[in-house]
């Protein structure tokens, strides 16, 4: 199968076209929300709880007001009526009482949940101040783990009853008479850590009020404006209309920036009471405490197996911590979990429960491959228990157990309650393609002769995993094409920018629809004053929906540039001939797309079919068993992303997130004390990895089966890299540490953990 | 994040700049390169007054090399020590524990006087000082005085400097020709502070025998310490590999070290004594 042809003879899509973006970035121009100042603006900072769990008693601001350039502090004392909650993304029907308000009143429930804002004419003062707020709270006990925390023994929301906010349940076929007729059962429980997303640019807002129109601009847009503008919109009373969103340059989102925080609306509140543009720019330490944190998860789960090594079903129990509230993300790791932790393999029986359990910490979120990433370690490691126990090569076990383009469309476990997404289906591929391209691409008969054998000190250890990556959430999105007065083209989109590219590749797509050259497109995103409505980019959705929106925009102006054409031309518009932006008439008069200025058409594309890229991944590892220390030898990506828009900006996509999973194997941990402390607060103790850790990740991308769910046959991209990370790296240093009879159960795996587990493992 | 409000000077004579330090009996701190006194400040651990700056005062930058070993100005940073070619020679532990330090950001602006004087437990250059039989040079209010590196060191972020004192240099004993010397440091990233790290030196010898060794560790107790019972071990032996292990083992039962978030005492403990028989074998070979 071959991606089907260009719609044009313009070949823009699927070509090496350097970033735009990067001449601005590059050179230092890059406008991010930090370089927007006003002259009246205020700024703002937060005083947080420092306690996991109280009861507020007082809060005296006295001191601070005192203080030089103090405008005012804000508690909650300052809301008539109900103190507003931050939205939910996903409707559930547990989940209300467990909603965030956007400040403390009776009770604080995390370290760093905002109990006051300090207003002062300058970020320095705001802070000064800060620190003079006296807080009186009550301490209460404070529970941080998920086994207390699901027994009730401290109970966060005493209304609600509880602190499991929300249970999933995944099912397929029937799982109790697939473990009736099992040969063998194997069961596993596995953890991974606490984490949060880390983009290299903190949050950071500006918000605007214009008392004479009533009118509220928020600078500092990412991820899903419109959503945001709904949610604010609501919250602050106010007509959608009056409220805007403005995406600026982007440092990264990953999931987590971009969400609505409560400092969102507590900056709108003060821009609106003071009457003055108030910014906040969210330092690094505030980002450990105040930014969604992700990835905490557990699972106790069996598969059921026929003893050549057949997956006849999967049960069990799948834990997420969320942290203290369910914020508008909070519950979709733990739905993921559940719905595609057989990822790409053949489980025709499943019955998986998936739990959202509330604890004091931070609440969590979405991080890039959510649920997707915990849940392929899971499956990825219990096959490997499953191979070991049947006897059965780790490879063949996987092999027997991928899905084929015989199976397409295939259906994945069905989610309850439902959100709307709760049936989905893999599209199109053979996912042996990508395994068995990942074995020829990595030289694995050659490097399989390494497989757990000491070298220089050192164990070497191989493991390939695969993966399935969804993408394209619906249920739609926007966009507008005009033709400006100078000749050139602007492109709006609902997609928003967070560093991935999109100005380039909605450029390219654009180019081909239109066919005209790339440099005459000026693409422009995110921002809801350019649209009317739009979504944005999360769930891999940017391109794929951004770009048929597009497309369709392009088709119909395409249209109406024939029907002016023929106006202009006074000819009959089946007679025109339009190709490279000139429409030429049988006469030969020819009129060109660049002279329609004012020519302008809207388009769309709405579409709930998920897309499933598919991949396979391969380390190859050395473990020094005297230091724990894992050196990742070689790392390979193979996916099939059904058609490469850039193959450039895909590259850094997949081994960007492959570096940053490699990250979450060894090094980050957002570590908690049992009071609920955060020990974790700078760069120097969470340890993302740095440029020359993991020099050598490769990547080969595919694009043999495109996905039949949207024009462009792409399926998304950005978070297939970092799903199969955990899952293959592990098996790679289980693999490696066989002989000495080591199998790690949790991530991360730094140094001092492999290191104590070798120990440990010499000992028994 | 943000620094409190606080006052600064900049000196342009060393007295001007102790009469200041002394004058505000602590409240007032010197900054070099401020690579970890100004995120100190942001993260506001520490509340100062008024900094004095000593980029002003004359005569605290330069290396000097010589029969009598070699002599770094408080004020020398990380890069200057990698640019002093000479060094490779004269001094090779130096410039090979020097490498392990941070980022070259950081390495542009750190400077030898701030990291004795911030007294990290994990920081390399005390950790060579300790080991090297380094002398600190001070001048205080007193005027100037001389100390050995064990003597500047208390505890963790310690010293025994006192109110107007500023360290203005550091003086290494001479290197021997033929010295056999290693630096091993395991850090959970290159350029993160050590969780453990071992510099170790010997000489030999007319029989092949080990005198003079030098062991100390850095990441295993509040300030950097010498392995003396890992000395004693090598002390008059051949260096051998039944003689390294011992030196491991010795190094390994006299550390204390204590658990943080990142590492276990246990792993620590382990630690020096992998890295002790790395660097030793490494330094015979």
């Amino acid at each position: 199968m071959k991606a089907p042809s260009p719609m044009s003879p313009n070949t823009y899509v699927g070509q090496p076209i350097e970033r735009v973006e990067d001449l601005r970035f590059l050179r230092g121009r890059g406008q991010y929300i930090d370089d927007i100042k006003r002259d009246d603006q205020v700024c703002a900072a937060f005083v947080r709880s420092a306690v996991a769990h109280g009861r507020v008693r007082s809060i005296d601001a006295t001191a601070a007001l005192a203080m030089p350039g103090v405008r005012a502090v804000i508690t909650a004392a300052d809301f008539d009526g109900p103190i507003p909650t931050i939205p939910f993304r996903r409707p559930n029907p547990s989940i209300g009482p467990y909603a965030q308000p956007v400040i403390a009143s009776d009770k604080v429930r995390y370290v760093g949940e905002p109990v006051a804002v300090v207003i002062a004419d300058t970020a320095e003062r705001a802070e000064d101040a800060a620190q003079e707020v006296v807080l009186d709270i009550e301490e209460l006990p404070a529970i941080v783990g998920m086994a207390p925390a699901e027994a009730n023994e401290v109970l966060l929301f005493e209304a609600a009853g509880g602190n499991v906010a929300s249970v999933f349940v995944g099912t397929l076929g029937d799982a109790a008479a697939a473990f009736a007729a099992a040969d063998r059962v194997v069961r596993g429980a596995f953890r991974t850590q606490r984490q949060t997303a880390m983009p290299m640019e903190t949050r950071g807002l500006l918000a605007e009020w214009n008392a004479t129109t009533s009118h509220l601009t928020m600078f500092g847009a990412a991820k899903l404006p419109f959503f945001n503008r709904r949610a604010m919109a609501a919250m602050m009373n106010l007509p959608e209309a009056q409220v805007d969103y403005i995406e600026l340059d982007v440092g990264g989102g990953f999931g987590a920036r971009g969400e609505f925080y409560p400092e969102d609306f507590l900056l709108a509140f003060a821009a609106r009471r003071l009457g003055c543009p108030v910014k906040w720019i969210e330092d690094r330490r505030e980002h450990f405490l105040a930014t969604g944190h992700a990835r905490e998860s557990a699972c106790d789960i069996e598969f059921a197996l026929r003893s050549d090594g057949i997956i006849l079903g999967a049960r069990g129990t799948l834990f997420s911590n969320i942290g203290a509230y369910v914020r508008p993300n909070g519950i979709t790791p733990a739905r993921n979990m559940v719905q595609f932790l057989s990822g790409p393999y053949r489980i025709p029986n499943i019955h998986f429960e998936g739990r959202g359990i509330v604890t004091n910490k931070t609440p969590a979120g979405t991080y890039r491959g959510p649920g997707r990433y915990e849940g392929c370690f899971y499956c990825e490691q219990m096959l490997d228990l499953s191979a070991d126990k049947l006897g059965l090569d780790r490879l063949e076990i996987r092999r027997r157990n991928l899905l084929t383009d015989a199976d397409m469309p295939y259906r994945l476990a069905t989610i309850s309650p439902s959100d709307g997404a709760a049936e989905t289906f893999c599209d199109s591929g053979d996912y042996r393609s990508t395994f068995e391209r990942c074995i020829i691409e990595s030289g694995w008969a050659e490097k399989a002769q390494l497989q757990g054998r000491l070298i220089d000190g050192r164990y070497h250890g191989l493991a390939i995993g695969n993966f399935i990556e969804g993408g394209a959430s619906g249920p739609q999105e926007n966009a507008r094409i005009d033709v400006e007065a100078d000749g050139m083209v602007s492109v709006y989109a609902g997609s928003s920018a967070i560093g991935q590219g999109t100005e380039t590749v909605l450029g390219q797509i654009a180019a081909d629809a239109l066919e005209i050259p790339f440099e005459r497109i000026t693409v422009l995103h995110g921002s809801t004053t350019y649209l009317s409505e739009g979504w944005g980019s999360y769930g891999s959705r940017g391109t794929v929906m951004g770009g048929s929106a597009v497309i369709d925009a392009a088709q119909g102006l395409i249209a109406k540039f024939r029907g002016a054409a023929a106006i202009a031309l006074d000819v009959a518009e089946k007679e025109l001939h339009i190709a490279n932006g000139v429409a030429s008439a049988p006469n030969g008069r020819s009129v060109k797309l660049a002279q329609m200025a004012g020519l302008s058409c809207d388009g769309s594309f709405k579409n709930s079919k998920a897309t499933y890229t598919f991949g396979a991944a391969m380390a190859h590892v050395a473990v020094d068993p005297k230091t724990g220390h894992v050196a990742v030898i070689d790392y390979l990506a193979v996916d099939d992303v059904g058609r490469i828009i850039n193959p450039l900006t895909l590259h850094g996509q997949v081994t960007g997130a492959a570096v940053q999973g490699l990250g979450s194997v060894f090094s980050e941990e957002l570590v908690y004390d049992e009071s609920g402390q955060i020990l974790v607060g700078s760069l120097a103790d969470y340890l993302v990895p740095l440029a020359t850790d993991y020099p050598t990740i490769r990547c080969v991308s595919l694009e043999n089966y495109p996905s039949p769910n949207n024009p462009l046959g792409a399926k998304g991209a950005g978070e297939g890299g970092i799903i199969p990370v955990g899952g293959v790296v592990l098996s790679a240093v289980t693999a490696a540490l066989q002989s000495l009879g080591v199998r790690p159960r949790e991530l991360p795996i730094s140094p001092p953990k492999l290191w104590a587990l070798i120990q440990q493992a010499a000992q028994a | 994040m943000k620094l409190a409000p606080l006052d600064y000077k900049r000196p342009a004579s060393l007295q001007e700049a102790i009469a200041i330090l002394a004058a505000h009996d602590g409240a007032a701190l010197p900054l070099a390169g401020g690579q970890s006194l100004i995120p100190i400040l942001a993260f506001r651990l520490a509340a100062p007054t008024m900094l004095v700056d000593l980029r002003g005062v004359p005569g605290l930058d330069g290396i000097a090399i010589g029969p009598g070993g070699v002599r770094l100005g408080a004020m020398v940073r990380w890069r200057d020590i990698e640019d002093e070619k000479r060094l490779a020679a004269a001094w090779p532990l130096l410039p090979a524990v020097i490498s392990h330090i941070a980022h070259y950001q950081i390495r542009n602006r750190g400077t030898v006087g701030g990291s004795l004087a911030h007294a990290d437990p994990a920081a390399e250059l005390p950790g060579l000082a300790v080991t090297c039989d380094a002398t600190i040079e001070i001048v205080g209010r007193d005027g100037p005085r001389e100390i050995p590196a064990s003597a500047l060191f208390v505890g963790a972020l310690s010293t025994s400097l006192a109110a107007g004192d500023l360290i203005v240099g550091m003086r290494l004993p001479p290197w021997r020709d033929g010295r056999r010397w290693a630096f091993e440091e395991f850090a959970l990233r290159r350029g993160d502070f050590a969780i453990v790290g071992v510099a170790a030196y010997y000489d030999l010898d007319d029989a092949g025998r080990v005198v003079d060794a030098h062991i100390g560790a850095i990441g295993v107790s509040e300030y950097p310490i010498r392995l003396t019972a890992a000395e004693q071990a090598l002390n008059g032996s051949p260096i051998d590999d039944a003689t390294i292990a011992a030196a491991a083992r010795a190094a390994c039962a006299m550390v204390e070290p204590q658990d943080d978030i990142h590492a276990s005492a246990a792993y620590r403990r382990a630690l020096v004594g992998t890295l002790t028989e790395r660097a030793l074998a490494r330094a015979s070979a």
